[in-house]
This record gives C-alpha cells, sequence and structure tokens, in this order.
C-alpha cells in the first residue's frame, strides 16, 4: 500500500462526494457573499484599502474554518447516515487513513470560500486587490487550509465516537473566529485570550495571511501554523485510534 | 479441529446501554444477544435465521469487529476478534442489506477504487480486479454513473462487489435481499451460492426461511438473543415432528382469542398472520388429537373462510422454533 496515493485518493473523492451535495453548493455560494458583505461594510470605518482586503480574506478564513468544524461535523454525521462509516472504520488501514481524506476535504471545499469571498469583495464590492505579497499569498492559502483540514483531525475524533458531538462542537465556531484574529487583530482582544489563541493554528493561518496582504514576513507565521497542525495531526492519529476501540464498545459508529 | 474453522462463536453477549431523554436521561439496558455459541467450518454457507430483533446483526457486528462483545469470545480463521482486530478485518468482508453503505454521489467505479485502496489491493491489480468484480454483478457499462441513481438490485449488487474487492475469506452477509424484488433476490441467491461453490466461507443472516433453505448448509435459528435450534433445514423440521397444523381463515380473531386457542388442550402453539382484511390462524396440535371442534367453538361469532388441516412445513417448524423459545425469554 502506498499511504500518499491512498491519502490523495480519499482527498479527492472525499470532495467530489462533499461538494456534489445541492445544500453544500447552496451555501458554498451565498456564504461567502454574505460573509464579503458583512466584512466590508464592517470595516468600511476604517476605510484605508489594506483593512478593506484584511476584512475580506479574514471572511474567507471564517469560511475555511466552519467549513472544517461545522463540514467535517456534518460530513462525518452524514456517512453515519449513509451507513458508510462503519464501510470504512471495518477497512484494515489506520483509523486516521480513512478519517484525515474527510477532514481535508472540508478545508478544501472550504479553500473555494476564500476565493469566492476575495472575487466577491473585489468585484462586487470594489475591494481594491493590493496584495503586499501576493506570491505568498498563493502559497500561504492553500497552507492554511490543508492546516486546518488536518487540525478537523483532531475535532473528529469527537463526532466519530460521540453520536451528538455537532451540539458540543457547533459553539466552538464563533469564539475561535475571534481568538484566532480572522476579523478582528489578536492585539485588540483581551490579555488572557493570548495562550488560547497561540494553539490554535488558525491563529498563525489569519497571521500569515494578514502578513501577506499588509506586508512583512510571511514565514515564520505559516511555518508555526503547520507545525500545530502537525501536532494535531499526531494528536488527532492517537485519540482515533482509541475511539476506534471505544465506539465499538459504545456502539456509536451506526445510528441505532 | 481449530484450524478448520473459519468462524467459532463461544458465549457470545452484547448488552447495549441506553439513553433516553435529554435532561433527566434515563438510563437502561438491553440485552440484544445472551450468550450464543456456534462455530461454521471454512467453506461453509451457514445460515443465521431469526425474526426482526432476534439478535443476528449485532451477532454479526460482534464477528466482524464493529461491536466489542460485553462476554464470550469469538474467532475468524482462528484470529480473535477483539486482539487482532486488523488481521480479522483483512480477512473478511461484510456486506448489508438495504439503501445505504455506498457513497451515493460518487460513481461505482469511484465507490471500488476507493475501497481498493482502504483494503490495500496493489495498484496494478486494482484494474482488472474491479473489472472482473463489475462483470460479475452485471455493472459493466454503469459503472461511471452514480449511486444515487441506481436501483435496490443495483446498489446491493455493488454492494457485494465492494465486500469481495480483497478476495476475503468470510464474507458477512446481513439480512442481503431485504428490498429487493424477487427476481433480482434469486439473482442474488445465485450469486450467493456461486461464491460459496468458489471455497469462501458465507455467513448469512435472513428472516426469510425458504432463502435459508435454499442456500444454506446448516441454519441456526436465533430469537430473542439465544439460539433456539441448529442443524440443517431436514434436521430442523424434526422440531414440528408429531404434530399438525390446523389452518384457519379467519376475519377479526383479537388477541384474547388467540389466548383462549392457546390454552385448549393439544394445541402447542397459536399464531395469527394478518395481510390485508384477511387473517390467517395457524394451529399447531400434536398429531393425534383433533382440536378442530374445540377451536371453532371458540370462535364462534367470527367470520370464518377456509379451514384445513396438513402436515407441517419447514416454516412451521420455524415458527414453532421461534414461539418457544419466545415463551422461555418472557417467563
Ligand atoms: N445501538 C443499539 N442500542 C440499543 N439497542 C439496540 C441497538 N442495536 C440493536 N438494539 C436492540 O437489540 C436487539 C437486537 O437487535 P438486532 O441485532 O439489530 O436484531 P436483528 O438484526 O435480528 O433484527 C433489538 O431489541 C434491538 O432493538
Ligand atoms: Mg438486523
Amino acid at each position: 500500500m502506498n499511504p500518499v496515493r491512498m491519502l490523495l485518493l480519499g482527498t479527492l473523492l472525499q470532495v467530489k462526494q462533499q461538494s456534489r451535495s445541492p445544500l453544500e453548493i447552496t451555501i458554498s455560494l451565498l456564504v461567502p457573499l454574505v460573509q464579503a458583505t458583512l466584512a466590508v461594510y464592517l470595516f468600511k470605518a476604517g476605510t484605508n484599502p489594506p483593512a478593506l482586503l484584511l476584512a475580506a480574506v479574514g471572511a474567507g478564513m471564517m469560511g475555511v474554518w466552519s467549513s472544517v468544524l461545522f463540514g467535517s461535523g456534518a460530513a462525518i454525521q452524514n456517512q453515519r447516515f449513509q451507513g458508510t462509516l462503519e464501510i470504512l472504520m471495518i477497512t484494515p488501514m489506520r483509523p486516521a487513513f480513512k478519517i484525515l481524506p474527510i477532514t481535508l476535504a472540508t478545508g478544501l471545499v472550504g479553500l473555494y470560500s476564500v476565493v469566492a469571498t476575495l472575487l466577491w469583495g473585489v468585484l462586487l464590492l470594489g475591494v481594491p486587490p493590493s496584495f503586499a505579497a501576493p506570491l505568498w499569498f498563493v502559497v500561504a492559502a492553500p497552507v492554511c487550509v490543508l492546516a486546518l483540514g488536518a487540525f478537523g483531525l483532531l475535532l473528529a475524533s469527537t463526532f466519530v465516537l460521540l453520536r451528538n458531538a455537532n451540539a458540543i462542537v457547533n459553539p466552538l465556531g464563533y469564539p475561535v473566529w475571534l481568538l484566532s484574529g480572522m476579523l478582528v487583530p489578536v492585539t485588540a482582544l483581551p490579555g488572557w485570550t493570548g495562550p488560547i489563541a497561540a494553539v490554535l493554528p488558525t491563529t498563525w493561518g489569519a497571521r500569515a495571511l494578514r502578513a501577506a496582504v499588509t506586508g512583512g514576513p510571511v514565514w515564520p507565521a505559516l511555518a508555526l501554523c503547520v507545525g500545530e497542525a502537525l501536532i494535531a495531526l499526531v494528536l488527532g492519529a492517537i485519540a482515533l485510534h482509541f475511539v476506534d476501540r471505544r465506539a465499538r464498545v459504545t456502539a456509536t459508529l451506526a445510528l441505532t | 479441529m481449530a484450524g478448520e474453522l473459519a468462524i467459532e462463536a463461544v458465549g457470545l453477549r452484547r448488552t447495549y446501554r441506553t439513553r433516553t431523554g435529554w435532561l433527566r436521561p434515563r438510563r437502561g439496558s438491553v440485552d440484544a444477544v445472551r450468550g450464543v455459541d456456534f462455530a461454521v467450518a471454512r467453506g461453509e454457507l451457514f445460515g443465521l435465521l431469526g425474526p426482526n430483533g432476534a439478535g443476528k446483526t449485532t451477532t454479526i457486528k460482534m464477528l466482524n469487529t464493529l461491536l466489542t462483545p460485553t462476554g464470550g469470545t469469538a474467532r475468524v480463521m482462528g484470529l480473535d476478534v477483539v486482539r487482532d482486530t486488523r488481521a480479522v478485518r483483512r480477512r473478511i468482508g461484510y456486506v448489508f442489506g438495504g439503501d445505504r453503505g455506498l457513497y451515493e454521489r460518487l460513481s461505482a467505479l469511484d465507490n471500488l477504487r476507493y475501497f481498493a485502496e482502504l483494503y490495500g489491493v496493489p495498484a496494478r491489480e486494482q484494474r482488472a480486479r474491479i473489472g472482473a468484480l463489475l462483470d460479475a454483478v452485471d455493472l459493466t457499462g454503469r459503472e461511471h454513473e452514480r449511486v444515487e441513481g441506481y436501483s435496490r438490485g443495483m446498489r446491493q449488487r455493488l454492494h457485494i462487489a465492494r465486500g469481495l474487492l480483497h478476495e476475503p475469506d468470510v464474507l458477512f452477509l446481513d439480512e442481503p435481499s431485504i428490498g429487493v424484488d424477487p427476481v433480482a433476490a434469486r439473482e442474488l441467491r445465485a450469486m450467493i451460492a456461486e461464491l460459496s461453490a468458489s471455497g469462501t466461507t458465507v455467513l448469512l443472516t435472513t428472516h426469510y426461511m425458504a432463502e435459508a433453505e435454499e442456500l444454506c448448509d446448516r441454519i441456526a435459528v436465533i430469537a430473542a438473543g439465544r439460539l433456539a435450534a441448529l442443524g440443517t433445514a431436514d434436521e430442523l423440521k424434526h422440531a414440528a415432528a408429531g404434530r399438525r397444523v390446523l389452518s384457519v381463515e379467519a376475519y377479526g380473531v383479537t388477541d384474547a382469542h388467540l389466548a383462549h386457542l392457546d390454552a385448549l388442550s393439544g394445541v402447542r402453539d397459536a399464531t395469527v398472520e394478518v395481510s390485508g382484511q384477511q387473517q390467517t390462524l395457524r394451529i399447531q396440535t400434536d398429531a393425534h388429537v383433533d382440536v378442530q371442534p374445540a377451536v371453532l367453538r371458540e370462535l364462534a361469532g367470527v367470520r370464518l373462510g377456509r379451514v384445513e388441516t396438513r402436515a407441517p412445513t419447514l416454516e412451521d417448524a420455524y415458527v414453532a422454533i421461534v414461539n418457544s423459545t419466545r415463551a422461555e425469554a418472557a417467563a
């Protein structure tokens, strides 16, 4: 077996499966528009061009995070409904290989939302596309998306184990948006949030993208984002190993 | 000899913990399987027959590593299902009936390619093996279509192809013919028979007695979480030996009637089957007593159709076995 080939094919097929749902298509067309509009009008007060672009980028990142958070929960719940969660878990591969493609796919579906939010912002709302480091942006955006997908693996272990984990994890959406400075700079937040923000790969991803828009070194934040994602990947794989055993005791892979 | 066995279950039990209510959850438990022992030889086609809720799916899921038993042990191809999980998973296939278990928005080919990877089928063998399986399940030419447009029968065939990708030693089939039309069901049975002939061990669960009788080398009848009988179809028929069956078409028989009939001397078992307006009473009696007059007296006032006495069939034997187990479990 070739693990890279398996992950690539798995991710590709999960993207296909996820992006073909009519609901998914509608949401991914509309949500970025709403986000871009909100962000731009919120920040119109600031009026300087980088702030506008920053707002659009931040809104896009929020889209990726929502996609990973709600998406991996929904995707795993869907697989439970479809009966494919059991079929997936009964294969002889390590559990991380079965679940990572699902969360990477949610990240990639979310990448679309970065692009769409930017396009809406530039084309419809007249945000000037003045990137300080456009090439870095093109590199950093997909890297962030993959990193968030990897972080999703850690979240996913709870979705596999608990049938109603959506209810527990969904409220994480807004705090993480705020804490990671996707919309508001972290410096504008109270001091106690700092350590929490520092352990979230979303914080560093957002910072890397900010740097690509406004100038300054992109790679340190990007490296931290990737590093944290790798740690999340390892922790997620370990968690899934136990979840795989635990779910067979609690009987939560199936609907009933 | 242990080496000759494909499946061994010893004292297998499973209790589900349940929770109902949210604010003040009420906890309970369901004893789905209550100590089941059986062994399946390599190459055997073994049937697990029982009514809905008997514990067939729970038993299969303990054997195929999806559920941990709460008691007892199980081995598949000599490997312990709890300790050697991954090794067991490599050697088994799992197919269940109904619409679920496939990626709906992917094509059949994508479904098969994905699982070929997940089962570690070597890349250079994948194309040939998928092609051969598509042929075998008669889906060649339709493999690029999305599964959501497939009929029940086509889905079931694709599900089977997916379960066979890694050429498993043991195939678990959980009610594969559920909801499949009669013609497709016959094709399905032919496919299962062929698989078994080619040497694959098959454990099939069903609640259709005729399906079990036609296909299985041996049948275990499971009811209320316990094995009620185990043997060939002919052996099981003995459960109803020494009995006669009085069959009565009726309209308007109540549970109270049924209880009175059950209490008549010479009556071993009374059940009712409903189809539309019409009920069919099936009253099993000891062969030497004639209960017909007593039965008709009990049913005075109920509109009756045809009344006949006949020798018991395998289905009567099955009903007798299941009902006696239920009565024991309730006592
Ligand atoms: N996850 C579960 N939680 C609680 N009870 C369950 C669960 N799964 C099955 N049961 C119960 O266990 C019993 C056996 O179910 P099952 O094995 O599905 O029977 P069968 O496949 O023979 O119809 C039934 O009473 C069913 O309601
Ligand atoms: Mg069942």
